[in-house]
């Protein structure tokens, strides 16, 4: 969907860090992206080539980890991941789970040459 | 010789800035104690047609104003424009949805305080506004019957709570009452609420009896009409009403599944 506007974001949130470190250069960036997020991961990968161009992180390597969905049943106290199908407690069938993991949308680290 | 590399912790969200920019309006909102709720759907869906019939309705008592998002032309301010005159166009170029920053930017040269209820119509899109939170008290996602019953399984992230995530639950077939509204004369939509906020509870459920207060019941305005109506019309009526009782049944089945 909007990768691109996302891939400009993670831009500028490295510019804000590697200045915080004197404009090391970075050798990776480490993201956390969860199926329920919306973000594509090819496709954010095809926008960041794009956004990256002609800005010092251009050969910069893209780490992305996926992270699954993780609900907590409010009836059972119980965690499980569910498929994006159907989010529905396996045990009680309740369908109003709390989503704690699959959101998630994040830089999580920086990989800086020393 | 090259040093090791060293790792840096970041932890950032990446759409921090417009969850930040919700927070400030949700705030504003709030303190202003006007009632925010957005409308997503996909295109053609009856966005517009929706807000026309609430807001001429609701202009009688309450406060109304709405903003609009599209991609281009002024054509549903001018359009909503008739029926309260408090509407402001967002014209969002080329972007697919309506993010915090573009309503706080068209929020700037008004006064909340007097507000009552203030409408925000996303871009035509059920993929897109799911990432971006507006600072709605309620967002409500509109499904039209010719878009087809499985809507909501095919757009299972328009259909999750949208903010803070230890807020975040999958909306519940019961919570997600489905109030069928005819508008004009064939269009018949389903609302659903959902993506509520951290928002007063109690506010948006009185708002939301407000709103069901003026929806026009389909079942009940062909009954009030049916000895005013000519015969083939009732019974094209009759046929299209059945179309949407079943409708609606086929909507809250795949709501249950999807939940």
């Amino acid at each position: 969907m909007h990768e691109l506007s996302i891939a400009l974001s993670i831009l500028d949130e490295i510019e804000e860090q590697v200045q915080r470190h004197n404009g090391a250069a970075v050798e990776a960036i480490y993201l956390r992206i969860g199926v329920l997020s919306g973000v594509d991961v090819q496709a954010l990968r095809f926008a960041w080539e794009l956004a990256s161009e002609n800005t010092p992180f251009a050969s910069s390597r893209l780490e992305v980890e996926r992270v699954a969905l993780l609900v907590h049943c409010p009836q059972c106290d119980a965690t499980h991941s569910p498929g994006l199908d159907s989010i529905a407690c396996p045990r009680c069938v309740t369908p109003e789970q709390k989503i704690i993991e699959g959101r998630e949308l994040e830089v999580r680290a920086l990989e800086l040459a020393a | 010789m090259n040093a090791p590399p060293r790792m840096v912790e970041v932890r950032a969200r990446i759409l921090k800035e417009n969850d930040i920019l919700a927070r400030g309006l949700r705030r504003r909102f709030e303190d202003a104690g006007v009632t925010v709720i957005s409308f997503v759907s996909s295109p053609g869906s009856g966005k517009t047609m929706l807000l026309e019939t609430l807001m001429s309705r609701l202009n009688r008592r309450w406060r109304v104003a709405a903003l609009v998002g599209d991609l281009a032309t002024e054509n549903d301010a001018v359009r909503l424009g008739r029926a309260c005159p408090l509407v402001k166009q967002i014209v969002t170029g080329t972007v697919c949805h309506l993010d915090a920053k573009m309503v706080s930017a068209a929020l700037d040269e008004w006064k909340l305080d007097g507000l009552d209820f203030l409408f925000i119509e996303n871009v035509g899109n059920l993929v897109c506004p799911a990432n971006y939170d507006l600072g709605e008290a309620m967002r409500v996602v509109l499904l039209s019957v010719t878009e087809g019953e499985d809507k909501p399984l095919k757009y299972p992230l328009s259909l999750t709570r949208q903010t803070s995530p230890s807020s975040q639950r999958w909306i519940s077939p019961k919570r997600a009452t489905l109030i069928s509204m005819t508008l004009g004369r064939t269009l018949t939509a389903f609302v659903l609420p959902c993506g509520f906020s951290n928002y007063p509870a109690k506010r948006v459920k009185g708002s939301m009896r407000r709103l069901r207060s003026l929806k026009a019941g389909y079942p009940r305005l062909v009954g009030r009409r049916r000895s005013k109506l000519p015969r083939d019309t009732w019974a094209a009526k009759s046929r299209h009403r059945a179309s949407m009782v079943t409708m609606h049944t086929k909507f809250k089945t795949q709501l249950g599944s999807t939940a």
